[in-house]
């Protein structure tokens, strides 16, 4: 979470409470309900750190209210989490060790792991299926990362049936 | 209840070429009334052959076809003919809409010739034209459309006589995910007002709509179960946002 508080702090300063704010208008549904305890202690961190700095701002009546700001150095660390690419997904993962690896354990075969993978698959697109249907149009970052998860889905699929032919 | 369709050891050698070509072998398959049964597998698994075996599109090596309790795999041409027109919805991989008919009365025409009166058929094709986001293109022919168009008439045309079956091979292979998500609503409704589905498909989300899951493996079934249901929540908690 560090590098999206960075990311909501490069646009203004903003205290704990406002950044769980700005985190639920800007992702709707798409990102899970931040919580406040961790905000804060992230933005600990990120003070620690050197990427923030926080100013007190009295209030009449209440506790002072930490207001944060991103200081240069979170600045270039922010900038370079935004130009470097992005790692793609991971394909060699648990179930890729599994496929390989099973006819040498005789615990299972590649079939049997295939088809259960696929089932797998398929009931998880189904439950994106009803996330769909359920997710307003509105939410447009919802949207867009349903139908995400949806395509990596489908190419985890079609990979699925590509080892079904190769190694079963 | 009777099963809707069912196979008992169906086999199918094409015998045409120089080496004869085990397509489908030994196929044990029952689909039960308002069931949507998905079919998956590598190319050339057979899911094509099953389907039109099904449907009395092409005839059987050995083996047993049955629909709605009456063995039909003895029936001669014509009486598969008759018995397609009222029982049976085929949407083909291409689409083979009939060419010199416009595309509302290539809808219109199943139901007619199922015995449906010529206002209720009237409905029928109207409401499926709308459905699938049509109703513009009803006076084209079908040579005007796009593949995505034409595969979605082909769609409402096997649903025109509403069927008791509706079989349907790779039904969204020329959609984009616009298209793709009317003709999911359109299933996904037909099939909640009791429409019994079989269906080949590479897609997986149309797939994730079934009920079950068939997977085909070289002319058979390597695998046949219920797809689960399970998680609910909202976008950021069922996807791992990390
Ligand atoms: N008319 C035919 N004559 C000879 N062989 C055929 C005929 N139709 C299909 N086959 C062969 O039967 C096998 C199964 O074909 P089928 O069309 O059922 O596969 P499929 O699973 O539908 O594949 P795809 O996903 O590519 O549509 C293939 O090996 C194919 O070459
Ligand atoms: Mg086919």
């Amino acid at each position: 979470m560090r590098l999206h508080l960075l990311a909501l702090l490069a646009k203004e300063p903003a205290h704990g409470y406002e950044l769980k704010q700005a985190l639920e208008q800007t992702f709707g549904s798409a990102y899970p309900s931040p919580n406040i305890g961790q905000i804060y202690v992230t933005l600990g961190r990120l003070e620690k750190d050197g990427l923030v700095r926080a100013v007190d701002v009295e209030q009449s009546n209440r506790p002072n209210k930490k207001v944060y700001y991103l200081t240069a150095k979170g600045r270039e660390v922010l900038e370079i989490w935004v130009d470097e690419p992005t790692e793609g997904p991971r394909v060699r993962d648990e179930f890729f060790m599994k496929l390989v690896l099973a006819p040498l354990t005789g615990i299972a075969d590649r079939m049997a792991l295939i088809n259960r993978q696929r089932r797998h698959y398929l009931s998880l697109m189904s439950d994106l299926n009803e996330l769909l249907s359920r997710t307003p149009p509105t939410d447009r970052v919802a949207m867009l990362l349903i139908e995400g998860a949806m395509l990596h889905l489908q190419a985890d699929l079609d990979w699925l049936e590509r080892c079904q032919e190769d190694l079963a | 209840m009777n099963a809707v369709a069912k196979t008992v050891n169906l086999v199918k050698i094409y015998q045409d070429g120089a080496v004869p070509v085990p397509a489908v072998r030994g196929v044990d398959l029952q689909v039960e009334p308002g069931e949507f049964v998905a079919v998956m597998g590598p190319s050339g698994s057979g899911k094509s052959t099953l389907v039109h075996m099904l449907g009395g599109l092409d005839t059987r090596t050995s083996g047993e076809i049955w629909l709605d309790g009456k063995r039909v795999d003895t029936l001669s041409e014509s009486a598969w003919a008759l018995l397609r027109r009222k029982k049976i919805g085929f949407v083909f991989q291409f689409f083979n809409l009939v060419a010199n008919m416009t595309v509302g009365d290539n809808v219109e025409l199943p139901a007619l010739l199922s015995g449906a009166s010529p206002k209720v058929a009237r409905r029928r094709r109207e409401s499926l034209l709308a459905a699938l986001n049509l109703t513009d293109r009803a006076d084209a022919a079908p040579a005007q459309l796009s593949g995505g168009e034409q595969q979605r008439v082909a769609l409402a045309r096997a649903l025109a006589n509403e069927p008791a079956l509706l079989l349907a091979d790779e039904p969204t292979g020329n959609l984009d995910s616009r298209n793709t998500r009317d003709v999911l609503r359109l299933l996904g409704d037909v099939h909640k007002d009791g429409q019994t589905i079989v269906m080949v498909t590479h897609d997986a989300r149309v797939a994730s709509l079934a009920d079950r899951v068939v997977s085909l493996f070289d002319g058979e079934i390597v695998d046949d179960g219920r797809i689960v249901r399970r998680r609910t929540g909202t976008a950021g908690e069922v996807i791992d946002l990390r």
